[in-house]
């Protein structure tokens, strides 16, 4: 039942050395891309490998050989088998134009329930504010945000030097690492049957209701808007979309109504998390900008209504972007 | 494709190929993952200090600046090093690199860069509460050693022992072989011998370098007489050899068929 050993290795030994040269080619390069004539051999030099392999599994005992055939197979058969489709070079423009608002709209079911969900938080966090003032030392994560809304406005309208002198980028750094990191929490949560992100969502809204109805109570209504629209026209949406896509992610893992195995739904969807999730991403880097540049800074330095107009603009931009941009280019809803 | 369910550290992950040949991967355990996250850990630190260094000559001119990069790059470096490596060294990073681990689909296809992406984000989760807690669990419990990163991306992490060519010519060096000069012996010596015996004397020829000499004597003494009883070769062919050259001659006999007597 044994085979000549020695004559099987030495005859095979060239194609194994040259399926090793192509897997090791292809390991150390991510974007490689074969022509039709090196597929070909590919694909012949990895089924000689597996006949072999198959003919030592049934005609020998020798494992070193064994081990070593069974890897280059193993190596070779994820590159031949791999049928998904993916892009072969970074392609910034048409992920960012075509991609990521067709991937938002795929799951805008989502998307309608995080903003819900956010929208509930806010509702309970303004009435918990306006029913109990003194809710505010417990409702306020932020020290700068628990003392009296009427005298910020006047100590920031009035300041006559640039106070954020000298530690405008580290802020805008700031803004954006700590809420780019808190929207990854969000949809990572999304992990725990969806439960954590609905978590977030709410505690996030808790908070931008109460210091909403704060100011509002102090009279302060259009400090408040010049404010937060500048920053918050493109920040708020960017956390509703982590909690978007930490849904999407509980959703498969909880998979009702769906008949694929856990598997193929996490399969589904992966790309569609990421591409989320780096959208996210780049929203809450302008708005990290704006928020250290523009946002922090107030009549008379810059105008109440050139603010709210640049938040307005924002929002109306990133409305149509996500509901017009992509169409009819690839694939829609899926 | 079928799986072997295993446990923890023992299990490993089997495949089917549509070729009819099957291979399987060991499952890298918690503590090899946990040494190669140390490791990783270890080297985030390492860049994270040299960029402080680097830019530390900027830090009087521009602090803002300086201190907005480093922030940053800080941030990138910790989120993007496992996404960034994963991707450019097919499922290895550093740590993972030394410690001979690869991060792979849990069907053996190539990975995804939206599976490299979502593994490493949600090692967020895993990370909780402390020292990797969550995911340590999960590896523990989960059939396929996965932490739950990689339950939802789909990824198991293997162990690629180095596993190079076979070289018979180094254990079976094609020496004069007395035991051929019997060749209806030998032919009988085939037909007797299962496979699983020739293996053992195979794999004793392959690891007696590693074995102490004392040991290495009591092995091949061991094996040569469970051959010997098998064939019994004239005492002439024998005699002067030692269980080792013994053991040797005939896994030459087993493993290298002669030209001149196979035609």
């Amino acid at each position: 039942m044994i085979i000549d050993l020695h004559g099987f290795i030495r005859e095979e030994r060239f194609y194994w050395n040259e399926l090793e040269g192509f897997l090791q080619k292809m390991e150390s390069d991510a974007l490689l891309r074969m022509d039709l004539a090196e597929a070909r051999r590919f694909n012949y030099l990895y089924q000689r490998a597996s006949s072999g392999l198959a003919r030592l599994a049934h005609f020998s005992a020798e494992r070193e050989t064994h081990r070593y055939l069974q890897s280059l197979v193993a190596r070779a058969y994820c590159e031949i088998h791999e049928t998904r489709q993916r892009p072969h070079r970074l392609a910034p423009l048409s992920w960012m134009f075509g991609t990521l608002p067709r991937a938002f709209r795929a799951h805008i079911a989502a998307f309608w329930l995080a903003l819900a969900v956010m929208s509930a938080g806010l509702l309970f966090g303004g009435m918990s504010l306006a029913l109990d003032p003194g809710a505010k030392q417990v409702l306020m994560p932020f020290e700068h945000l628990k003392g009296s809304p009427s005298e910020r406005v006047a100590r920031e309208e009035r300041a006559e030097e640039d106070r954020l002198k000298g530690i405008k980028s580290r802020g805008a750094a700031m803004y954006m690492t700590h809420n780019t990191k808190v929207s990854i929490l969000t949809m990572v949560l999304g992990a725990s049957w969806g439960i954590g992100t609905v978590i977030m969502l709410f505690y996030n809204g808790i908070i931008l209701g109460a210091v909403c109805m704060d100011y509002m109570l102090a009279g302060e209504g259009t400090f408040l808007i010049s404010w937060l629209l500048p920053h918050g026209s493109v920040e708020i949406p960017a956390i509703i979309f982590a909690g978007q896509a930490g849904l999407v992610l509980g959703g498969a893992i909880i998979g009702k109504g769906n008949s694929q195995t856990m598997r193929e739904r996490m399969r589904a969807i992966s790309a569609d998390l990421v591409t989320l999730i780096g959208g996210v991403a780049l929203l809450l880097v302008w708005a990290g900008i704006i928020e250290a540049f523009i946002s922090q800074y107030h009549e008379p330095v810059l105008s109440y209504s050139f603010k709210t107009g640049l938040g307005s603009i924002q929002l109306v931009l990133l409305i149509l972007f996500l509901a017009f941009a992509g169409r009819g280019k690839g694939r829609e809803g899926a | 494709m079928s799986k072997i369910p295993l446990i923890g550290r023992s299990a490993s992950l089997a495949f089917r190929t549509p070729e009819g040949v099957s291979f399987s991967y060991p499952l890298a355990g918690p503590v090899s993952r946990f040494l190669a996250l140390s490791i990783d850990l270890i080297c985030i630190a390492g860049i994270t200090v040299i960029l402080n260094m680097a830019l530390g000559a900027f830090r009087i001119a521009t602090p803002d600046i300086v201190g907005a990069v480093l922030m940053i790059g800080y941030f990138l470096v910790s989120i993007g090093y496992g996404i960034v490596l994963e991707w450019l060294w097919r499922g290895q990073t550093i740590g993972k690199r030394i410690l001979r681990l690869r991060v792979m689909d849990i069907q053996g296809l190539r990975l995804e860069p939206s599976q490299i992406a979502i593994r490493n984000l949600l090692r967020f989760i895993d990370s909780l509460p402390v020292f990797y807690l969550v995911g340590g669990v999960s590896c523990l419990i989960s059939r396929n050693c996965q932490r739950i990163g990689d339950l939802a991306a789909n990824t198991v992490v293997v162990r690629m022992p180095l596993i190079s060519e076979p070289d018979l010519d180094r254990i079976m060096p094609g020496k004069f072989n007395s035991l051929r000069q019997y060749p209806h012996l030998a032919t009988r010596l085939r037909q007797k011998a299962s496979p699983a015996e020739a293996s053992i004397a195979l794999r004793a020829l392959m690891r007696r370098e590693e074995l102490f000499p004392e040991a290495r004597i009591e092995l091949f003494a061991m094996v040569a007489d469970h051959f010997r009883p098998l064939v019994r070769f004239p005492e002439e062919a024998t005699r002067g050899l030692s269980d080792e050259q013994y053991v040797t001659n005939i896994a030459d006999i087993l493993f290298r068929v002669d030209k001149a007597t196979s035609k």
